[in-house]
């Protein structure tokens, strides 16, 4: 009786052991890299993180399918490295063969996010080889950033454009009507103007008139008092 | 490296023709146009060369800062635009694009620029790059409205600023990890480029532009200086500080350059570490940078087919040759300085300084060039009468801006490099060459002599005259020389074109018309000097001929 326990016991084991072995089929690596994310934190991998990565998987696979069936053991770990990078795979006891791997990736993919934070891990991580991860998506507000501030720089400086050009337009509008009133007040008389040469000196350009530097009373040509 | 020929050619060719043209200005006062007629008629032609290349320059030149405030609004994100790649379309990885390439160059070529991938694909007008644009316009146009009493005002701004910037820079640059290296691989003397001509020309030149010679803007600021300033002071005090700020600059951003360098160094490390950890299942922590070697020969011993396996994805990663990677050209500059800002803390804030500092350099030379272009316009009667000086600048910044457009196109950047290669280097420098010869063999050394002693009261020191006369021809010369032997010894012109497929630049040939552009942009500028005196001389023959049949 004993013998025939025995036997089954080895043969179920060596069954298993070709269910999980790397590249088989069905059967997913992963890899963990603990230090990188925690650093100072990282904590050491060991039969009870094996044991936790099991409870997980076994969660996700009851998640997915809504099959209460899969037990822990029903997840197989083989070929654990120092790295910490593993290979799994999922059996089913009633028909004792692997649960297709669509299936697998598709309750990992969708319960991702509960596994990274169980081993306080992200999705870089903790990686699982041959999924690909769903990558968020930034947050993009509804009008893009930049064209608020564009708005508000462009706002600016059409009114100092605007300002400027008014004023400008009002400083020449003065200046005519100062003159015409000049001239009126030149016929009658009444106000004298400094003329040179026939011009008005006011209207004299200023870059027309400039000192002569030969001429110019320079300090250092006299002598000192 | 770059510092010893870099003085040698401020002493002897930017100090000598800064004073020149300051002293022309000053003399004659009156814009580029009228000051050469003033030294001799036949000579008209040099300061419309002038304005042409100055027009030329302001048709461009304004994209930069279009560039700089597309970056600037881009910098109220977090996190920085720059920084990530963006996602494709079902969410499982990156872009493509940004992929094989990094998500800084990423940014610049395809969402900045949206380039083509040759000049032949012109492409549509990028509404976003046309918008910044026209704000570009809009700002240089508030400058100018008032004319140049208005434009001083401006400048203390622009040209304050950016030192203020440049102390932050440079107090964040020297704290940064690694920046040492870069300021190493500057100050190290190299003695193989020294010997190498090409060094010498590319100080020259440096120093041409940074001054500003031969586009006239120099003439037209100096026609308002007082007669009797001191324009040799002056001189000597603008090239100084000129080359000091470019010193201070250039040591921001060899620090900067340096921690960008040691950071992609770092992580070319550690992707390696990365892959020989996860190929060899090795505990994390083993590979480190410094047993990095020896764990790769033990590999090599140890598992020789997995590791000749691995052998071609494990890059050589080397300091030097992330510092060598040279830094030219405008999309560059945008694309090393973005790079270094995203990994520093608090990136919003130095971005938004950084693109500050930019657009306030830009705007000042931007104000240079259209005080050039303008001066000439209002001196002229028959314009200025008619129109007063708000409808003039707005005008010419209207006709800049719409012809603007074309480098907002997709395949833009291509005729930009265009313009910015060909636009100015080769009119300048015979701009330059025949001011100088103008100056003293038409005019007169001596007369000149007279003029500056009545201006400024001081003799002429004997240093002044030898460069005039002799060295300075001479250099230009050489260097006309060399950019001609150049294009003759490489036959057909090349530019880089961006390969989205490929993620890198590859080297085309410029097809026919973009060559004919070429060569207009180049002869419409030199052919206005011959031109000059030619219709002078035609004007003054005719005029002989009507007087002499009158009487």
């Amino acid at each position: 009786m004993l013998q025939v326990l025995l036997l089954t016991f080895s043969v179920v084991t060596v069954a298993r052991a070709e269910l999980c072995k790397p590249d088989a089929q069905n059967a997913f690596k992963v890899r963990l890299s603990i230090k990188t994310a925690l650093g100072d934190n990282a904590y050491a991998w060991d039969a009870n993180e094996e044991y936790l990565f099991k409870a997980m998987v076994a969660f996700t696979m009851r998640r997915y399918s809504s099959k209460t069936t899969t037990q822990i053991s029903n997840v197989l770990l083989c070929n654990v490295t120092d790295r910490v990078s593993f290979w799994f795979v999922v059996t089913d006891s009633s028909k004792n063969t692997t649960v297709p791997g669509s299936e697998v990736e598709a309750a990992i993919r969708m319960n991702r996010n509960r596994i990274n934070n169980a081993f306080l891990l992200s999705d870089k991580t903790l990686q699982f080889l041959k999924i690909s991860s769903t990558l968020a998506p930034p947050v993009e507000p509804s009008t893009p950033v930049w064209l608020i501030v564009f708005g508000v720089v462009l706002c600016l400086i059409v009114a100092a454009i605007v300002f400027l050009v008014v004023a400008g337009i009002q400083q020449r509008k003065k200046k005519n009507k100062e003159s015409t009133e000049r001239e009126n007040l030149e016929e009658k008389g009444e106000v004298t103007i400094t003329i040179e040469n026939g011009i008005p000196c006011e209207t004299l350009d200023l870059k027309a008139g400039h000192i002569n530097g030969v001429f110019s009373a320079d300090d250092e040509r006299f002598t000192s008092l | 490296g770059f510092l010893i020929p870099y003085f040698i050619m401020l002493i002897v060719e930017g100090m000598p023709l800064l004073y020149l043209e300051l002293a022309v200005g000053q003399r004659m006062r009156q814009g580029s146009i009228g000051a050469w007629k003033i030294i001799s008629p036949y000579l008209c032609g040099v300061g419309v060369a002038s304005v042409v290349v100055s027009f030329f320059l302001s048709m461009y030149y304004n994209v930069i800062n279009a560039w700089a405030f597309w970056y600037l609004f881009h910098s109220f994100q977090d996190p920085l635009p720059w920084a990530t790649c963006p996602l494709n379309s079902n969410r499982t990885g990156y872009e493509e694009e940004c992929e094989k390439t990094s998500s800084t160059q990423y940014f610049w070529y395809r969402q900045t620029l949206n380039i083509s991938p040759s000049l032949e694909v012109s492409g549509a007008v990028q509404w976003e790059q046309a918008l910044c644009l026209t704000l570009a316009w809009l700002v240089v146009y508030l400058c100018i409205l008032r004319g140049t009493e208005s434009t001083g005002k401006v400048v203390y701004v622009t040209a304050s600023l950016p030192y203020c910037v440049l102390i932050i820079y440079l107090i964040r640059g020297l704290t940064l990890h690694g920046a040492v290296n870069g300021l190493i691989y500057m100050f190290t003397p190299k003695l193989e480029q020294l010997s190498n001509p090409k060094t010498w020309i590319s100080a020259a030149t440096q120093i041409f532009f940074s001054l500003g010679l031969g586009f006239g803007s120099l003439i037209a600021f100096a026609s308002y200086n007082e007669p009797s300033n001191n324009c040799e002071r002056h001189a000597i005090i603008v090239s100084l500080i000129n080359s000091a700020t470019s010193i201070f600059a250039s040591i921001v951003t060899f620090s900067i350059y340096g921690f960008k360098a040691t950071f992609n160094y770092e992580s070319c490390i550690n992707k390696v570490i990365l892959l020989l950890l996860n190929a060899f299942d090795l505990e994390e922590g083993s590979l480190t940078a410094d047993n990095l070697n020896e764990m790769k020969d033990y590999l090599m011993a140890t598992h020789p087919q997995e590791y000749a396996q691995l052998l071609p994805q494990l890059k050589n990663c080397s300091l030097e040759a992330e510092l060598d990677t040279a830094v030219q050209g405008t999309g560059l500059a945008f694309i090393v300085y973005s790079e270094a800002i995203k990994n520093m803390e608090v990136s919003q804030l130095y971005s938004v300084l950084y693109f500050v500092m930019l657009l306030m350099l830009g705007i000042g030379s931007m104000l240079g060039n259209t005080a050039a272009i303008l001066t000439p316009l209002t001196d002229s009667k028959v314009i200025a009468t008619r129109f007063p000086k708000e409808v003039i600048s707005g005008v010419v910044c209207f006709i800049n801006c719409i012809i603007g457009l074309i480098f907002t196109m997709e395949a833009g950047n291509y005729w930009f490099d265009i313009f910015n290669d060909y636009a100015a280097t080769l009119s300048l420098l015979l701009i330059v060459l025949v001011e100088t010869i103008a100056v003293c063999y038409i005019y007169g050394l001596r007369r000149f002599e007279k003029d500056l002693h009545t201006m400024i009261g001081r003799k002429l020191n004997w240093y002044w005259k030898v460069m005039w006369a002799f060295a300075s021809p001479l250099l230009i010369i050489s260097l006309f020389i060399f950019y001609l032997t150049d294009y003759i010894l490489t036959g057909t012109l090349q530019y880089q074109a961006w390969d989205g497929t490929q993620g890198q630049l590859v080297t085309k040939d410029y097809p026919g018309y973009a060559l004919a552009v070429i060569g207009l942009l180049v002869a419409s500028s030199t052919m206005c000097i011959p031109l000059g005196a030619l219709v002078t001389f035609v004007r003054k023959r005719l005029k002989r001929e009507s007087v002499s049949t009158v009487a």
